[in-house]
């Protein structure tokens, strides 16, 4: 196919390159870098930042490399004295109007900005002059906006506007004065965000980041009438190596483990056991809503981003969703009741702490509803790059670690708990139980792969015991949006549906280590990670949640039955009405 | 709904009845007392001239004689403006008290009121609008209604071989014989680029798509320029027939015109124009019984001049910000709604109808060789005449500002004049003899631009242009490149500090480095013009602005802080003018005295500067 | 002399209704509603995101991008300087900075009383009256300092 295929020059080396694709692309065919800052693909190709100008042969001024495409016999040249200048130009006025405190900055050290500056060696800045001043806002319990810091590159905007469908935050004023902000300029915390923090890994510099909250772990670690406990979700594991230079995808369960033990927590559990259990109750959920004609289709509950986006969006919808509780506030509900009672240990002593690849999970914590007995069920949320952190300030060489298991009791979970964190595998996990109660046997068949992969809408039909069950797996919100408003105008015609408020799940979620725009476009990072989990299930030796002995054993001793009034009290909340701006 | 034949009866009847706005050797009995209602006039109360003129002709019960309210005669300086037809008496700066004098000696007697008639630039006055100077070297086009009929009223638009352009088109041309006739015609986009307009509709008639818009740019941002606006206030219906024949021609039936709603009476004007249209069936289907559909709807424009930028314009009737998009695609291919749209500004359309009429070698017959046809020019600053000019192209500067304009008022020189606004250049004096094309603009650092034209005495300093056209467009600045955003940011601070006294001889060099700069980089039409004003001021002024860096000081005293306004004893004759104008009374003196000013409290408002009769104040 | 319509208790539904919900009718709404009450209320901007369905950030993303759309009432008198270039070749910026000096604000800003408010516009189109300004629309040409001084004077005492 021949004609696909055009040939360009560029830099003096011949390209054969597909048609439709952009210069920027067509560069790194050869080995030409490009620079970008506000590129992320797919994302946002808009050309803003003009940092990948170069110069095309015939034309008048400069190209835009990021957006414009390759054409046949183009002669490009993307280092002419004319666009060194202009970048270095352009580059330098970028940093006359930014923060220059880059030891006092969390992206220090993986921030674009700062990589390009590196690379042109900018050592004064020429243009100085007036910088726009913002006033931080820290109010809300996940996300810290320090605009002293933005470059109006807007990749949070199109993941805010374009990839979710929200549009919390967007380009307000104009000219210098422009400024990213929402409504009124208010803080986060009283508009319409979720959470979702796909803002934050858009982000090349640290304009925008999770609300820190080690140190409070830390006082706990320290303090000796507390008892501190460590859960980590699945999808922490895929991706903590990855703060350590280790490959995208690079499982380091035993690693991480090891390393939160000399951190010096009390116990490390896994929430894959809370997923576990999850599972069980959502599993015995969805067939008495089945089997007794409740409100179908349900929706799965265990994304807090996703969850403050029905309240907020689809009140009237709310019925649909599983009253279960995410997986890590159902643990941290059993820790401090079950747990506390077996040890003997106060359960007001208790400090757990949840290491999650979510900020979403940090406004989740400190819901009212999160709470038994007038305690929160979580203490403390940490994201996967808070804990990184904290590695590092123990000075533990995280990469040469002996692998570790997480302590018993609570320890031991199963593959179904692990793939909770991608997309489709709260699915697949509760279908493993579903089919399996539905029989009474124990089947064999329990890879569903129909909702494995990473498109952002997964439909499948599965037969369970003789019923034609139609399920669907979305992630990310505006596809969550799709799906309400098929639910809404009475469209829907499947039973199950699994909701993850990040496109391509908790693996892609907010609180995960940040990857540059440059490897964003290179490599699938959804896929490796979630290849991590996968694996991670296929070597496990129990596979379906509600085979778990733990599981067993503390229904049996504790809570009975899945869905009894016990497990309804601990591990199932409900839900309200949200106003979407409280201003 | 009308028929071809009745549009044309419409136009023999009404044609006859109003011949004597152009012929002034009309057999009528009739009188029309024309009174302009541009927007400069009507901001003088000319809608008070034309009530009071109808309350008297109510009482005095006079007959045959009527009142009209028209568009902008161009020379707004002497308004308000009342023209009697059919003898073309021309009576400037009109109150509501004269109304009646006009009409006792004028209209009842046959006399003319000598003292309300305009006083040329030799001091003579003269009785016809055509004996003006001012309008002599003029040859009006795009202006050919304007101040002529009643823009309000559709069927003195057909009186005048309105929608007779339209008519041929849809009967008895194809589309690629009006491309064809547009691109001999040699017209090019009025907007201020040049882009052969032909070629333009050649390819947007070209590219591919179930939907195609047509669009009339009438966001007349320009600073000091308002051509567009006297057109559409004067004439819409032209514009309106324009874009019909274009829609035709490209395959559209849905046209925009996005109109700056800091024009209320335009929009209002434009929008009674398509309601006559569609009451005719000129606007709506099957027009003129053809297959042809086609109806416009108009965009308000809400204070952004970046929306001029076609890309800008199209986001901003999205309902979006008004931020351009990276060009190519241009908006031939993917516009409005990602349809292929054709974007033309309003007097590039206002030629249309009459290059079909009169064909293309009519009006390829005007002009030099690249540009072709008239231009209109918003002439205004430091000029007797200031107002609205239409010349063939190649005319030179030296005829607009002396000949049209009656040169510098108050005995001061010229120092340079300013076209194509935030995105021109400033011409000087060694210039004053080009013939005023694309071209020859563009060589000499400036660009023909919208039409503004704002000539500079030598009171201007130079450093200080710069900064103000850099402020506005600092403030226009969508924000959303770079380059422009902080940039021009940048270029501005530093021209503040050489206008304060505190730059040096590296921030002109930083300046020069920033232009280059911002030009090459930029997304969009406004960055990459943006540094112009500063770059063409550089060229022919760098002197000045070396002053200002190294000697601290402002030739012209407009920099507050290097200048201390001084009264010459010497010449200084006590006459007590400036005293009189002073407002914060810092000029100290006894009647017959000499004055002096008191710096402490001087504000350095340069009041004093321009009422002294004897040149006496300076530093 | 009323410029101040201040609608604060109405809702906006008859103009929302009077178009289709579409998103490009956005600009034309927020004119219609600057028009009523003199400048874009929450509220109103609050009901065009429900009648819409668009995200209030973006709506307040357009408003701050067009000069024409205020978040805030204007002052009893409005005065507006106009800064197109034949104004301000012929000394328009004086006027604007006397009127600062006097009223004690900036361009955009409203007085602590509430009686004045300050705007530089570009070219109200009396290019021939220049400079120019205007107070609650009314055109005050061939503009003086001293012109200015008796104005506000005027305008302060009533």
């Amino acid at each position: 196919m021949e004609n696909e295929f055009v040939t360009l020059t560029i830099d003096g080396q011949e390209v054969k390159a597909k048609k439709g694709i952009t210069i920027l692309e067509a560069a790194k065919q050869v080995g030409i870098d490009i620079p970008t800052l506000c590129f992320l693909k797919g994302i946002n190709e808009v050309g803003d930042c003009r940092m990948c100008i170069v110069e095309v042969e015939g034309r008048r001024g400069f190209a835009t490399s990021c957006i414009q495409t390759v054409e046949e016999g183009m002669v490009v040249h993307t280092h002419t004295p004319n666009v060194l200048e202009a970048r270095h130009v352009i580059l330098d006025l970028i940093i006359s109007n930014h923060s220059k405190d880059c030891l006092t900055c969390t992206r220090s050290g993986n921030c674009e900005l700062q990589k390009l500056a590196t690379k042109f060696n900018v050592l004064n800045v020429e243009f100085e002059g007036e910088r726009t001043q913002h006033k931080i806002d820290e109010l809300s319990p996940s996300i810290v906006r320090d605009f002293n810091k933005c470059i109006l590159c807007r990749r949070c905007i199109a993941a805010c506007k374009n990839v979710q469908k929200i549009g919390a935050i967007d380009c307000i004023n104009r000219g210098f004065e422009s400024c990213i902000s929402t409504v009124g300029d208010h803080s986060l915390n009283d508009v319409n965000c979720t959470f979702c923090g796909q803002c934050i890994q858009s982000c090349p510099t640290g304009a925008l980041h999770e609300k820190e909250t080690i140190d409070d772990v830390w006082i706990k670690l320290k303090d000796p009438e507390s008892y501190v406990i460590v859960q980590t979700a699945p999808a922490v594991r895929a991706a903590l190596g990855e703060e350590f230079q280790m490959e995208i995808g690079t499982n380091v369960t035993g690693k991480m483990v090891t390393a939160l033990k000399r951190l010096g927590f009390d116990k490390v559990f896994d929430t894959n056991t809370g997923a576990d259990f999850t599972i069980t109750e959502e599993a015995n959920e969805f067939i008495e809503r089945f089997s007794k004609g409740g409100t179908l289709p349900m929706i799965t509950s265990c994304s807090p981003g996703w969850v403050k986006y029905i309240e907020m969006n689809y009140p009237e919808l709310i019925p649909h969703l599983s009253t279960c509780k995410s997986p890590h506030e159902m643990f941290g509900a059993i820790l401090k009741s079950y747990y506390a009672e077996k040890e003997g240990i106060d359960p007001r002593k208790i400090y757990v702490v949840s290491v999650m690849p979510c900020i979403a999970k940090k406004f989740e914590r400190q819901r009212e509803e999160m709470k038994n007995s007038g305690i929160y069920n979580v203490d403390n949320v940490i994201t996967t790059r808070e804990l990184a952190r904290m590695i590092k300030q123990a000075n533990i060489e995280f990469t040469k670690l002996e692998d570790t298991n997480f302590d018993s009791p609570m320890g031991e979970a199963t593959g179904a708990g692990a793939i909770f964190g991608t997309t489709g595998g709260v699915m697949e996990a509760a279908l493993r139980t579903a089919q399996d109660t539905l029989t009474g046997k124990d089947l064999e068949k329990i890879d569903f792969e129909q909702v494995r992969g990473g498109e952002g809408i997964k439909k499948a039909t599965v037969n369970i015991a003789g019923n034609e069950i139609k399920v669907v797996a979305a992630s990310g919100l505006a596809n969550a949006q799709k799906i309400m408003e098929e639910i809404k105008s009475g469209k829907a015609d499947y039973q199950f549906v699994e909701i993850m408020a990040c496109p391509g799940g908790c693996v892609m979620g907010g609180g995960q280590p940040i990857r540059s725009s440059k490897e964003r476009a290179e490599k699938d990072i959804r896929k490796l990670r979630a290849d991590c989990l996968y694996s991670i299930d296929e070597k496990s030796t129990i596979r379906k949640s509600h085979e778990n002995p733990i599981i067993k054993k503390i229904y049996k001793d504790y809570l009975e039955k899945p869905g009894s009034h016990k497990a309804h009290e601990l591990l199932h909340t409900e839900y309200e009405k949200r106003e979407k701006y409280n201003i | 709904m009308k028929t071809l034949q009745e549009i044309e009866e419409i136009r023999k009847t009404k044609r006859k009845e109003l011949d004597l706005r152009i012929n002034t050797s009309s057999d009528t009995r009739e009188k029309h007392i024309l009174i302009c209602h541009g927007t400069g006039c009507t901001s003088s109360k000319s809608p008070e001239i034309l009530k009071r003129f109808r309350e008297i002709i109510k009482e005095k019960n006079i007959e045959n004689v009527r009142v009209i309210q028209t568009g902008c005669f161009g020379l707004c300086a002497k308004g308000p403006i009342v023209i009697i037809r059919p003898e073309d008496t021309f009576y400037a700066n009109c109150k509501v008290e004269d109304c009646e004098e006009i009409i006792e000696k004028h209209i009842q007697k046959g006399e003319i009121v000598e003292r309300l008639l305009c006083k040329d630039i030799d001091g003579k006055k003269v009785q016809k609008l055509d004996e003006l100077s001012f309008y002599k070297k003029q040859k009006r086009i795009a202006l050919k209604n304007c101040g002529v009929i009643n823009p309000e009223e559709i069927d003195e638009y057909i009186a005048f071989d309105g929608y007779k352009a339209l008519e041929k088109v849809l009967t008895q041309m194809s589309p690629e014989d009006v491309i064809d006739v547009i691109t001999k015609s040699g017209l090019r986009g009025r907007g201020g680029a040049g882009f052969p307009t032909g070629k333009k509709w050649e390819l947007t008639k070209e590219s591919k798509g179930d939907q195609k818009y047509v669009v009339c740019n009438a966001d007349e941002g320009d600073p000091g320029a308002f051509m567009d606006r006297s057109i559409l206030e004067g004439d819409p219906h032209s514009v309106l027939e324009a874009m019909a024949i274009a829609a035709y021609t490209i395959g559209a039936t849905k046209g925009f015109i996005y109109v700056r709603a800091e024009y209320p009476i335009a929009v209002h004007r434009f929008q009674v124009a398509i309601d006559q249209a569609r009451e005719y069936g000129i606007l709506g289907k099957n027009i003129f019984g053809t297959n042809f559909d086609f109806d416009v709807d108009i965009r308000l424009g809400a204070g952004a001049f970046v929306c001029g930028e076609e890309t800008a314009l199209l986001e901003s009737i999205e309902g979006k910000r008004g931020q351009p998009r990276v060009k190519p695609p241009y908006p031939a291919q993917c516009g409005l709604w990602g349809k292929p749209t054709l974007i033309n500004n309003v007097e590039t359309y206002a030629n249309i109808a009459q290059i079909i009429l009169k064909g293309a070698e009519w009006y390829s017959s005007i002009g030099t060789e690249k540009s072709k046809g008239t231009k209109v020019f918003a002439l205004g600053g430091n000029v007797n005449n200031i107002g609205l000019v239409e010349v063939p192209m190649g005319t030179t500067l030296r005829e607009i500002v002396y000949d049209i304009g009656g040169g510098i008022p108050n005995g001061r020189e010229f120092k340079a004049a300013q076209t194509g606004g935030p995105s021109g250049g400033c011409i000087p004096k060694e210039h004053l003899d080009t013939p005023i094309d694309y071209e020859s603009l563009k060589q000499i650092g400036s660009m023909m631009g919208s039409g503004g034209l704002i000539v500079m005495d030598d009171t201007k300093c130079m450093v200080c242009l710069a900064k103000f056209y850099l402020e506005f467009t600092v403030s226009e600045s969508c924000g959303k490149c770079t380059p422009c955003r902080i940039g021009t940011k940048r270029m501005l601070e530093i021209l503040t500090k050489l206008c304060e006294g505190e730059g040096t001889e590296l921030d002109i060099y930083k300046l020069e480095k920033l232009a280059a700069n911002i030009q090459k980089a930029s997304i969009c039409g406004l960055g990459q013009s943006a540094p112009n004003p500063v770059i063409s001021t550089l060229k022919y002024f760098r002197e000045e602005f070396r002053e200002h860096a190294i000697q601290k000081e402002c030739r012209a005293l407009e920099c507050k802080a290097m200048s201390n306004i001084t009264i010459n004893e010497e010449l200084c004759k006590g006459c007590g003018l400036c005293q009189r104008n002073c407002p914060v009374s810092a000029i100290e003196g006894e009647s017959r005295e000499k004055r002096v000013i008191n710096q402490e409290k001087c504000i350095k408002c340069g009041t004093c500067l321009t009422s002294c009769p004897f040149k006496a104040i300076g530093n | 002399m009323e410029n101040i319509k201040c609608n604060c208790e109405g809702t906006y539904k008859e103009i929302l209704e009077k178009y289709e919900k579409d998103k490009s009718n956005l600009i034309k709404i927020l004119n219609d509603i600057q028009e009523k009450s003199g400048y874009i209320p929450q509220k109103a901007q609050k009901e065009i995101s429900e009648y819409l369905g668009m995200p209030m950030a973006e709506i307040y993303g357009v408003i701050t991008f067009y000069s024409r759309f205020t978040l805030k009432p204007k002052g009893k008198y409005h005065i507006a300087v106009c800064l197109g270039t034949a104004c301000y070749v012929k000394g328009s910026q004086k006027i604007l900075d006397r009127l600062k000096e006097r009223l004690k604000i900036e361009e955009g800003e409203t007085t602590p009383d509430g009686k004045f408010s300050i705007e530089a516009t570009r070219c109200v189109g009396a290019c021939g009256l220049a400079p120019v300004f205007t107070v609650n629309n009314e055109v005050h040409g061939k503009a003086t300092v001293k012109m200015l001084d008796e104005i506000i004077d005027e305008l302060e005492s009533k």
